[in-house]
């Protein structure tokens, strides 16, 4: 079982065996408990449900409070279920340990976040639209979005039409990032590049669906 | 969620044992120079203009007058495992942290004060 919950601490450089610098983001990852165990016969598909991040217990639900000491578990901030094969969960039980060793250096991860809020965000700045002339007569245009249609066909703007709105503060997957340094002692994980939210946010690594190790 | 500043120090590189650089010293600095399958080492040596710290991000620039009286800026990371070996020539008494103001002058206006004891 690959997987981990942990929170972005922030970004710094290392450096490789050769020399060169390797920009990392640096993640708290972990320790995280077995929660749940979901099994095919009970719940119809496999997976594992991993918390992470001490809280108070008065923080929490009682619901969630009870779910964690019926295993044996101190409360836990964040819980999150990772989808696994069955024969990858075998040697698992429900309040176990995951520390970050489970990744080894030279893996390739997926990284999950919640990107940072940018508000009511206009169309430059949400979907890369082109600024428009700051001269030759115009004024007050230069940031503005353009024509939003065609003419008397259709007569309406087409449903998705990309304009102005909230950006930001959506789950975003980074795919293929490499795992550059591993402690487990210290539950720290670097990661190459970066990777969504602020820091101090909570993200979850999973092993890539698209690259596998070197 | 503990102090980010400790955790990020944690990843901290491997001690090296390069004196302390500071602005206004003269340095030689030997960098390993990887050429194919080949390396050998590379001094540069000049005054620093500047240190900047930031953990392993540290660095230093160092200026030098090459040939034709052009001048040459290097900046070197210190952690970087490049860096062989820095020596220093000489400590200069300067009244500031940046010393741009070499890059502006040059011949006798561009000396600088030993610093001594």
């Amino acid at each position: 079982m690959k997987g981990m919950i942990g929170r972005k601490v922030g970004m710094t450089q290392v450096f490789d065996d050769k020399g060169n610098v390797v920009p990392v983001t640096v993640i708290e990852a972990g320790p995280c408990y077995v929660t749940q165990i979901r099994t095919a016969e009970r719940d119809g598909y496999t997976a594992v449900q991993l918390g992470f991040g001490s809280v108070k217990p008065q923080r929490i639900s009682k619901g969630e409070l009870g779910h964690l000491q019926k295993k044996g578990l101190q409360a836990l901030e964040v819980l999150r279920e990772f989808r696994v094969k069955a024969s990858d969960m075998a040697n698992l039980s429900e309040g176990a340990e995951i520390k970050c060793d489970v990744f080894s250096k030279g893996d390739y991860v997926d990284v999950i976040g919640t990107s940072k809020g940018r508000g009511f965000a206009g169309g430059i700045k949400r979907h890369h639209f082109n600024r428009q002339p700051k001269s030759h007569g115009q004024s007050d245009r230069e940031r503005a979005p353009g024509s939003v249609g065609m003419r008397e066909f259709p007569g309406r703007t087409l449903k998705g039409k990309r304009m102005a709105g909230r950006m930001g503060n959506d789950r975003v997957t980074v795919q293929n990032l490499e795992v550059v340094v591993v402690d487990a002692e210290k539950n720290l994980l670097a990661i190459k590049g970066s990777v969504p939210g602020a820091r101090g946010g909570v993200v979850i690594i999973r092993p890539a669906i698209k690259k596998t190790a070197r | 969620m503990s102090n980010t500043n400790e955790l990020m120090k944690a990843l901290a590189m491997p001690a090296h044992n390069h004196p302390q650089v500071a602005a206004g010293d003269t340095v030689k600095v030997h960098v390993r120079i990887v050429e194919g399958d080949k390396e050998r080492i590379q001094v540069f040596q000049g005054i620093v203009i500047r240190v900047r710290g930031g953990g392993n991000e540290a660095n230093f620039t160092v200026r030098r007058i090459a040939s034709h009286s052009i001048g040459v800026e290097r900046t070197f990371l210190i952690h970087s495992p490049r860096i062989d070996k820095i020596e220093i020539v000489r400590r200069s008494k300067v009244r500031r942290a940046q010393l741009y103001y070499l890059r502006d002058v040059r011949g006798k206006a561009a000396r600088l004060k030993e610093r001594r004891g």
